[in-house]
């Protein structure tokens, strides 16, 4: 995915459009050229071609209805325009703040929680001798990848209602029984924590594989000039994987804004919508299941732009900081 | 020094990792134990008990009876398996067509069009217009809903690419001069020699088709063609008893109910998890594949 500072842009590097009509005569003649010859690899890439166009640029498009009162009966096109007022009334509306402060939060505990809890298991795991061991503590940590979020939310519900085995230990130490999943303030919690749950094996993966790059002869020298173990770690091991790091956090930030909506739809109910409802799945009630459309594209186009703009952020950073950047 | 003794601390250390790991195995697979043991269990005293469960309360397979004569989850579970085996095929065959088109060298609108799919990757059009789209072309309550709109996944298609560009180009090269075209270098030259990323491919798209909910949810209203997850969704999270027994009127419904959601977690469950440990190895490659150089 990632790509050194050194290598060619993707797009536009060899298509040279000059000011004389030479020059773009000429392009239209390679072009041609280009078509006849790979005739047959542009009709193999046409069906994907379609594909992205009807399904990811159509929607791009169908976005305008976000400046429009867009009535299924008239179409995108027939539907009048109202300019900004969507977003307008989007920005003043007492949703506006709570949503996209949940967005942020939910994002930033995550990153702030779950982001290092992957590195510190791969770190652990690289300190097992015993290889067989190291083997089925990693298999087993990626199992809950693979659990579908609809049984992950159900054993979450399951096991936090009142007379759930949480409550039964919350009892045991003293504590009062409580309905987690009804009080707001627990919402956060328990979607962070299971999260951790979810992805601490599978997002290991990537720094054991970065451990295991980092060349044995760095741990000799260091032995002979006396580093125990713990100083191997500080001086050896975190250095190692620092370049992983840091890109990995990278297109965390720059995906901040993006919460993962389908397990708070899942988990979240009127009752705790004042810290649960982020960007996404307000778009999906309001848009899907009570049919605003162009009120709901109007939020669901602000996320976009938002996440957009934070991906080149985080890019441009890391180009800067690192040398190494998605394109 | 023939061997370095290592100290107290280390020791120490090393238990508590040890000790660590075994509290990760646990968390990790308590919560499914739990669930399993919960199936088998008696379901009236599976109501009463607290705390941890240990082994099965009794063992009886009730539960497991009442999924399979339950004709909402015997259908899910029909729909799963269609979505899932025409879906896959769907997306392995779209998806190494763009990647082989991404890998190919000398083509001058190869830029352009990479383009074109990779900005899919960082911007959207939203939730709601995708929605309108998909609605327009009259597809919503077929099962293609949940095929056709999802044929290719941009990261997947990036990682196939890689592991094509792999190939060395020689190969490609005699087959041309033997007057091969695109199509039978692709078919003939290229898959076979990608069976590690097929097989990659093949997990993703299969375990992302047979755990997705939320498009299936929002594109489908006829219950007969519900998959799975979403009949699932309904019994585990909105308390759908009826959906649960499949409508029969027993006289201790909540009792029963308890132990067939357990039931049914199992039974959508245990095929992925049965899969997974033996495509360890192929995973874990793709994850390897997905972040170097693209």
């Amino acid at each position: 995915m990632q790509q050194t500072r050194q290598t060619q842009p993707q797009s536009g590097s060899r298509v040279y459009i000059g000011p004389g009509t030479d020059r773009r005569s000429d392009f239209f003649k390679r072009l041609k050229r280009d078509l006849f010859i790979n005739k047959s690899l542009y009709l193999l890439v046409l069906p994907v071609v379609i594909f992205y166009i009807i399904f990811h640029y159509k929607p791009m498009y169908g976005a305008i209805i976000a400046f429009k009162q867009y009535a299924p009966a008239k179409g995108v096109l027939g539907s009048p325009w109202v300019g900004f007022d969507h977003f307008v009334r989007f920005f003043s509306s007492h949703s506006f703040w709570r949503i996209f402060r949940n967005t942020f939060l939910i994002s930033f505990y995550s990153l702030l929680f779950g982001f290092p809890a992957p590195i510190i298991l791969a770190l652990l795991l690289n300190e097992l001798k015993n290889e067989k061991f190291k083997r089925t503590v990693q298999t087993i940590s990626y199992l809950p990848h693979f659990i579908s979020l609809v049984v992950v939310a159900g054993m979450i519900k399951d096991f936090t209602v009142t007379d759930g085995i949480i409550n039964d230990f919350i009892e045991l130490f003293g504590g009062e029984r409580v309905p987690i999943l009804q009080k707001a303030e627990l919402f956060r919690p328990v979607y962070i924590i299971s999260g951790i749950w979810q992805e601490i094996g599978w997002g290991s993966i990537i720094y054991l594989a970065a451990l295991s790059g980092i060349s044995q002869e760095l741990y000799e020298a260091a032995m002979i000039d006396g580093a125990g173990r713990f100083k191997q770690v500080i001086h050896v091991t975190i250095p190692g994987i620092a370049p992983t790091i840091i890109i990995m956090l990278i297109l965390r930030i720059g995906q901040l804004m993006n919460v993962g909506y389908e397990k708070i739809i899942l988990l979240y109910n009127p009752s705790t919508y004042e810290t649960a409802d982020v960007i996404s799945s307000y778009v999906y009630r309001v848009g899907l299941l009570e049919f605003s459309w162009s009120y709901s594209a109007a939020v669901g186009l602000f996320n976009s732009v938002v996440n957009f703009i934070l991906v080149i952020a985080a890019n441009w950073v890391s180009r800067r900081v690192t040398e190494t950047s998605l394109w | 020094m023939a061997k370095i003794k290592k100290s107290a601390g280390e020791i120490i250390f090393d238990c508590f990792n040890i000790l660590f790991m075994i509290f990760i195995i646990v968390i990790t697979l308590y919560p499914m134990l739990y669930v399993a043991f919960a199936s088998f269990s008696d379901s009236a005293r599976l109501l009463q008990h607290r705390g941890l469960l240990l082994k099965p309360l009794g063992f009886n397979l009730n539960a497991y009876k009442l999924v399979f004569k339950n004709p909402m989850i015997v259908k899910g579970y029909g729909n799963t398996i269609f979505i899932v085996v025409v879906g896959v095929t769907l997306n392995i065959m779209m998806t190494s067509l763009g990647a082989y088109f991404m890998s190919r060298k000398n083509v001058m609108l190869k830029g352009p069009i990479t383009f074109l799919f990779v900005f899919t990757m960082f911007f959207s059009g939203g939730m709601v217009p995708f929605y309108l789209t998909v609605k327009d072309l009259g597809i919503t309550n077929t099962l293609w809903s949940t095929i056709i709109p999802f044929l290719i996944n941009t990261y997947n298609m990036i990682i196939m690419r890689t592991a094509f560009l792999a190939i060395p180009d020689s190969l490609e090269e005699s087959a041309k001069l033997d007057g091969a075209g695109h199509f039978t270098i692709l078919a003939r030259i290229v898959l076979p020699l990608s069976k590690a990323v097929i097989a990659v491919m093949v997990l993703y798209y299969a375990v992302e088709k047979w755990n997705g909910w939320f498009w299936a949810s929002v594109f489908i209203r006829n219950r007969e063609l519900y998959p799975l997850q979403v009949i699932l969704r309904e019994i585990l999270l909105q308390n759908d008893t009826n959906a649960m027994t499949g409508g029969i009127n027993a006289m201790d419904q909540e009792a029963i109910s308890e132990s067939v959601k357990y039931a049914t977690i199992m039974v959508a469950t245990v095929p992925v998890l049965c899969v997974y440990p033996f495509l360890q190895k192929y995973f874990v490659k793709g994850v390897l594949i997905g972040s170097v150089k693209g």
